[in-house]
């Protein structure tokens, strides 16, 4: 037994270093995965279009745990070694795949279809009008939405002590079986979350109050 | 690799699975229930003209939406039994899940009555209806009508949460999935399972609240927009 020191403090810093390392690279790797999803998602090939659907169901059907748990066995069971970082951010791509993916498909199915029309009179083939009309128009309606995301994205990075990744979340269990202070460990962890998480939930509503600065009520 | 998969050495355990779903579902109705009522209060009060009101229900709103459940749960149990509260685990997680849902629901609702032309609400009050009645035939209803679909899904994402309530040793679906991969050493084989189990939940949640959509909101249902 001892007393909340400024080492603990130190430590749950470093904590929450991991966690927005973590929260970086899932955004980074879920945003690759996530276009793709999207692009599947509003292809013209049928069995495209069902096999994404078919993941987008599976991920948004199952919780982030069991999937961090399916990543670090599974890893496992091929034999392949890797560090709770990487297993975690693997799952948290997957995971944030099929969120960003169903957030671009929307973003991009808002546009006015006149604008697919009037690019294919130009006779811009079908990727040219996505990345150079509907691509920047969808975006302004993305952006919004995504910052969103990005706070859930840190929230649940938490999940990843599960698998012993050493996040903010995990430290603060680590000081709370030696001191057994819940309200103050937790409390601190929770104020740390708040500092990363309000801010960007500040920042979507924002953004959201600008897109619909034309459509405001009186 | 050459793993073989075994699924068969779970097989002795299908109640155990099915048990564990069925307190998943109960955690999951009775956390919608009382975290609908929170949600419309706060909501309520968000709107409230009284000011203090309107910022004790902010405060707990942001601060339930920007920290993450696992934190929540953990300061709700560990802190509880830390003063000689020792709450029995479900309470624990049902009172958990309550303060989180309830914060998410809140935000909705209250979106979906600041949709509420304000005519609308004048229009009652000229027709002589109380402050009650206004609140409830003109206000809170129609907002659940219109934000119907984002309330479905935010209750089946607090559905997949609960799996964090096995973090507290809740015998839910993960909880009893936790228990069988250290008995069996299948622990690949047990969340394949157990995610399956989460995917079949997760559709009959959809439809559940499908059918209570059509019996709850008539017009609705003619208007086709359900």
């Amino acid at each position: 037994m001892g007393d909340f020191s400024s080492g603990h403090m130190i430590y749950l810093l470093n904590g929450l270093m991991w966690t927005v390392l973590l929260s970086m690279l899932a955004m980074l790797l879920g945003g690759i995965a996530g276009f793709a999803v999207m692009l599947a998602r509003i292809s013209q090939r049928r069995w495209l279009r069902r096999i994404s659907l078919g993941y987008v169901q599976i991920v948004q059907g199952t919780p982030l745990l069991i999937q961090m748990f399916l990543m670090y066995f599974g890893l496992g069971v091929a034999g392949i070694e890797v560090p709770a970082l990487v297993a975690a951010a693997l799952a948290m791509m997957i995971y944030s795949s099929a969120y960003l993916g169903e957030i671009w498909r929307g973003s991009v199915l808002s546009i006015d279809n006149t604008q697919f029309e009037a690019a294919e009179t130009l006779a811009l083939t079908r990727w040219q009008s996505l990345v150079d009309v509907i691509l920047p128009q969808a975006l302004r309606i993305a952006t919004p939405p995504t910052v969103g995301f990005t706070v859930q994205l840190v929230k649940n990075t938490s999940l990843a002590s599960v698998v012993g990744f050493l996040e903010l979340t995990r430290s603060a269990q680590v000081i709370n079986n030696s001191l057994f202070e819940p309200f103050l460990v937790f409390g601190i962890a929770a104020v740390l979350y708040f500092a990363v998480c309000y801010p960007l939930s500040l920042w979507s509503r924002i953004l959201e109050r600008k897109l619909n600065a034309g459509r405001r009520q009186a | 690799m050459n793993y073989e998969f075994d699924f068969a050495a779970l097989a002795p355990y299908w109640q155990s699975f099915l048990a564990g779903a069925w307190v998943t579902i109960q955690l999951t109705v009775v956390s919608v229930a009382l975290g609908l009522v929170i949600g419309v209060l706060c909501a309520v009060a968000r709107r409230s003209g009284v000011r203090s009101l309107r910022m004790a229900a902010g405060a707990y709103i942001e601060t339930v939406r920007n920290t993450p459940f696992i934190v929540q749960i953990f300061f709700i149990f560990f802190g509880l039994s830390s003063i000689g509260l020792r709450l029995p685990i479900l309470w624990a997680a049902v009172f958990a899940l309550v303060i989180n849902v309830g914060a998410y629901a809140a935000e909705i609702i209250r979106a979906g009555m600041d949709a509420i032309p304000y005519g609308q609400i004048e229009a009652a009050e000229a027709l002589g209806l109380t402050k009650f009645q206004i609140y409830r035939d003109v206000i809170i209803m129609p907002a659940i009508e219109k934000v119907y679909p984002s309330l479905t899904s935010q209750f089946v994402l607090m559905m997949l949460t609960t799996s964090i309530t096995s973090q507290i040793s809740a015998e839910e679906l993960t909880g009893v999935a936790n228990n069988i991969q250290s008995n069996t050493f299948r622990s690949l084989e047990t969340y394949v399972v157990v995610g399956l189990l989460y995917i079949g939940i997760t559709f009959l949640m959809r439809g559940a609240f499908w059918a209570l959509g059509q019996i709850a909101f008539p017009r609705r249902r003619r208007l086709g927009l359900l």
